[in-house]
């Protein structure tokens, strides 16, 4: 069994456990059981098929030129000698594109603080006159082998005028700081308010109490450990373009090549995803080089592949967080939230390309009044200019800011104010009678037991018992601390997707996913959904997901979607299928539709033992013979769902940890969550997604950080030398809890899962790390927590330990 | 022309013996579970044992490994039977993008060659691959499992 498991530790404290039988409907292998994954045993083997292992016949190979600058004009650009070079069959610069290629763009009507429209730039295909940081594409250049194409980038001569630049979000602010982009001498993109404005403004002048915190959120990179690759083809004889590629969401990728990129009938473009090694967010579907391949494909009459070094991917992939938080929390005397007031400073870099890299400052931001009733509420964003590379997001996208700030917040109110840190919570929690409820900041809360599911994490953790920890630290000469989060989250937000059961004649289904699984487990999880909506093995179905010739529809895994979306269009198909087929076996079993029941994969007579199996009735649904008057052949039925509103998993989170303060090292040493992410399909894929999410909001506590100069914008952190990542030894084991709070926003009662564990364990981390430094006086902390920076902070203190 | 034994069989490639074991095997061997993950020894995708011990397949040049033994996660399986590692990662669920698997897989199988029965603390300091799906608990529990499992065998 797993050792985080939730089943003995819920047994102890009485807790609900995931996978509880409200929602162990039906079937073996069926939604709420703890089914192993279909695809492990390819993965296993060494058969796991990423893009780097794929090569196609004649293919070339593809580097990126960048620019070494991170801000400069281009007088010239001299491809002579590279194209000299041997093996090379191209040299291109954006004269070679010249207008084949469109741009993305920003949707968004949004200004700066003077009204002026929101200044934007998208990457053109390669740098025209002029690149906006370290990083920036200036050239393509193809070869036989990657290692000739590597040796001839070497040679294409760039004749830059350097600028001065800007690579830091408080720098860029700063009077008299260089402009990321001429054009916009106040590095300002633009802002935006969501909240009342005014109603907050007036909470405060007559508020008891007033708590002011700044927070600053680090930079980080997805680092998943496929860095990117692709493969682009072109066929001239039937005139398409084939990419394959890792990005999350196939078909928005053939979407935003085909309308905007190459402007050509969507169906001239094929996109075929494969296994992807992680993506979180990070491969998102406008990447730059897709369109590099494809057109130097066409332009070459063969496939060109590309595969990125780890360097490359923190030069250029989009980045994520980056921000800084002047937040104020009004309250009554008796310690009643009565209004928050939030400045969000966000670092957008050079280029901002479309929604997507703004996304992360407005779309989850809400989030930030948490889990608490709040009156009313004002957010202000400033999205700034920088001369680094795009932000877009990543595990959270802008939640675990939200989380970080409210939940800091009210740590550093209740310090100041002489509280307690739980009762605070207590006293200002939503409760079910609450809801569902509109917050101050516009999110639509359906449903949810948050002081149950915070009260489980304590007792979980053992929260009454700190004191004597603490103490017990002490006597060992360790400081320990105890950090509590009570995060949430917007999931599955309103878009589409879809899902298709497609029988053959022999009456074997196949399942055709819109929503592309990258590491989450979706083949385990819709097959128990089919095996509880129609009874099926798993063994009798194949999956299909990722390639938009094969798959109708799609949008994509993010934000926490696809058990929401796609689980619900499958059983939207799955009740089609039962629909037709009742038709089917009420035929064959000469009775009325009417009086046929289906359940677990048959078909019958209601009270006798006449009945028919699926797998019959899809064999003859291909046999017009066999099949009632009216009633089509065949048996392929698909589902789209679109949620009207988001769901809003939730959950809390209690952290402990241990200072030495002779070096500053820390150990995390315990970590509980209770969650509710509605009804649980699988609970070994939820525990999963959310020990991953702990680990990367806990890498970005503790270590993590994209560091650029801030004022030559060089790229500091290239490697995993300089960028320091998570392993194995920096966690302890955690232990997962859950209730299950099914919300009717979907058919399955799910609320998504893939996200909770980043929101929670951003606050609940730091939260302990700032306990822990509390008796001497420290009540500022910046995130890394790396032992330096703990250590500095022990050295500084006001008392010494 | 390099001579290996790569999972078993005499392969020979015909590159520059600077070049890293991890590329031979990929480009010229087309064995494929190594994985590319820096190039700079820091995360273990491209782990493979040599004669038995994990190496970083990206930071090893070939002239170095010339007839030496080498297992990648293909080798792993014998005549078609899952190694109890595998077996364990498979009950356990490790694996979520499963990118690192291969690596984190025959690090543990060198472990456990060892050290039979593990600690936590042996384990955390001999897995040092990175995994950012974040499956290190569930890894440390297989570890157990498959340790557990030989025990039980031998007995
Ligand atoms: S690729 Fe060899 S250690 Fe990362
Ligand atoms: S399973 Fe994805 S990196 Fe380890």
């Amino acid at each position: 069994m797993d050792k985080s498991g939730i089943d003995s530790r819920g047994a102890r404290s009485g807790a609900e456990k995931f996978g509880a039988s409200r929602s162990a409907m039906g079937g073996s292998g069926g939604i709420g059981q703890s089914v192993t994954r279909e695809e492990d045993a390819r993965f296993l083997t060494g058969r796991g098929r990423y893009v780097a292992d794929i090569n196609l016949a004649g293919q070339a190979w593809g580097v990126v030129v960048r620019s070494p600058h991170a801000h400069a004009a281009i007088r010239s650009i001299d491809t002579a000698a590279a194209r000299a070079m041997p093996g090379v069959v191209g040299v291109f610069t954006a004269e070679d594109l010249g207008d084949d290629l469109g741009t993305t763009a920003v949707a968004f009507k949004r200004v700066r603080p003077d009204g002026s429209p929101i200044f934007w730039r998208a990457y053109p295909g390669l740098a025209r006159g002029e690149v906006h940081h370290v990083g920036d594409p200036v050239a393509f250049v193809v070869a036989e082998r990657l290692d000739l194409a590597r040796d001839a980038a070497e040679q294409v001569l760039v004749d830059y005028d350097a600028r001065c630049a800007v690579g830091d979000l408080e720098h860029a602010l700063a009077p008299g700081a260089p402009a990321a982009w001429l054009e916009c001498p106040d590095n300002i993109s633009h802002v935006h308010d969501i909240g009342d404005r005014a109603a907050t403004d007036a909470a405060f002048a007559s508020a008891a109490h007033v708590v002011r915190s700044r927070y600053r959120v680090s930079r980080v990179h997805a680092q998943y450990m496929e860095p990117r690759a692709a493969i682009g083809s072109y066929d001239a004889i039937d005139g398409r373009f084939t990419l394959y590629c890792d990005a999350q969401q196939p078909h928005r990728v053939r979407d935003i090549l085909a309308r905007e990129i190459f402007r050509i009938p969507t169906g001239r473009v094929r996109v075929v995803g494969v296994d992807i090694g992680g993506g979180f967010g990070g491969k998102g579907p406008q990447m730059l080089e897709f369109r590099l391949l494809l057109w130097a494909s066409r332009r070459l009459g063969r496939p060109v592949k590309w595969q990125c070094e780890r360097s490359e991917s923190l030069l250029f992939d989009e980045h994520a967080r980056d921000n800084i938080h002047e937040a104020e929390l009004a309250l009554d005397a008796q310690g009643r939230f009565l209004a928050l007031r939030s400045h969000w400073i966000a670092n957008v870099g050079a280029y901002v390309s479309s929604d997507r890299n703004i996304q992360a400052s407005f779309q989850n931001t809400p989030g930030m009044v948490g889990v608490y009733d709040f009156p009313t509420a004002h957010v202000r964003f400033t999205c700034v200019l920088t001369n680094t590379p795009s932000l877009a997001p990543y595990r959270g996208a802008g939640r675990p800011e939200a989380s970080y700030v409210i939940e800091r917040l009210i740590d550093d109110a209740a310090a100041q104010l002489g509280m307690d840190r739980v009762a605070l919570r207590r006293r200002n929690i939503l409760s079910p009678a609450q809801l569902p409820k509109v917050t101050a900041l516009g999110y639509h809360y359906d449903c949810g037991e948050f002081e149950r599911c915070m009260d489980m994490a304590l007792e979980m953790g053992d929260w009454n018992g700190f004191v004597a920890r603490r103490e017990a630290s002490r006597a060992r000469g360790l400081l320990r601390g105890i950090g509590l989060s009570n995060p949430i989250e917007r999931a599955a937000s309103p878009g589409m997707e879809y899902a298709e059961i497609r029988f053959d004649t022999r009456g074997r289904a196949t399942a055709l996913m819109g929503s592309k699984n990258h590491g989450q487990g979706h083949e385990t999880a819709f097959k128990q959904v089919l095996a509880t909506h129609l009874g099926m093995a798993a063994a009798d179905i194949d999956y299909v997901d990722g390639d938009t010739d094969r798959v109708a529809f799609g949008v994509g895994t993010f934000g926490s979607r696809s058990a929401v979306t796609a689980g619900t269009a499958l059983v939207i198909a799955a009740g089609k299928v039962i629909e037709k087929g009742r038709l089917i076996a009420a035929h064959l079993l000469e009775a009325a539709s009417g009086d046929v029941t289906f359940e677990a994969g048959t078909f019958r007579i209601a009270g006798t033992d006449r009945q028919v199996s699926l797998k019959e009735v899809a064999i003859a649904a291909f046999q017009p013979e066999r099949l009632p008057a009216g009633v089509e052949p065949g048996l392929f039925e698909n589902g789209m769902f679109s949620p009207e509103d988001n769901t809003y998993p939730y959950g809390a989170h209690v952290c402990e940890v241990e200072i030495d303060p002779q070096t500053g090292t820390l150990e995390i040493v315990r970590y509980v969550v209770a969650d509710d992410v509605g009804t649980v399909i699988n609970p070994l894929l939820v525990k999963g997604q959310i020990h991953g999410g702990i680990g990367q909001g806990g890498g970005q506590v503790l270590m993590e950080r994209v560091v650029y100069d801030p004022e030559t914008a060089q790229l500091m952190t290239a490697s995993f030398m300089d960028y320091a990542m998570p392993r194995a030894a920096d966690f302890c084991d955690i232990e997962i809890a859950g209730i299950e709070v099914p919300t009717d926003r979907n058919l399955l009662g799910v609320k998504g899962a893939g996200e909770a564990g980043a929101v929670g364990a951003v606050p609940a981390l730091m939260n302990a790390i700032i306990d822990a430094l509390a008796p001497l006086g420290v009540t500022e902390f910046e995130m890394p927590a790396t032992p330096e920076r703990v250590w500095r902070a022990i050295q500084t203190a006001p008392r010494q330990p | 022309m390099i001579r290996l034994v790569v999972n078993g069989q005499a392969r020979q490639a015909d590159v520059e013996p600077e070049m890293p074991l991890l590329w031979v095997l990929r480009d010229e061997l087309d064995v494929k579970g190594p994985k590319y993950g820096c190039g700079i020894a820091q995360c273990g995708s491209c782990t493979v044992l040599l004669d038995g011990a994990p190496v970083r397949s990206c930071s090893v040049p070939v002239a170095a490994v010339a007839g030496k033994k080498i297992t990648t996660i293909e080798g792993l399986a014998q005549n078609g039977v899952m190694h109890p590692v595998q077996k364990a990662w498979i009950d356990h669920e490790v694996p979520q993008c499963g990118y690192c698997q291969g690596g984190q897989m025959l690090a543990a199988v060198s472990l456990l060659q060892k050290k039979p029965k593990p600690t936590d603390a042996d384990i955390d300091a001999a897995m040092t691959n990175i995994c950012r799906c974040g499956t290190y608990a569930r890894i440390r529990t297989a570890i157990h499992a498959a340790a557990a499992a030989a025990t039980a065998k031998r007995v």
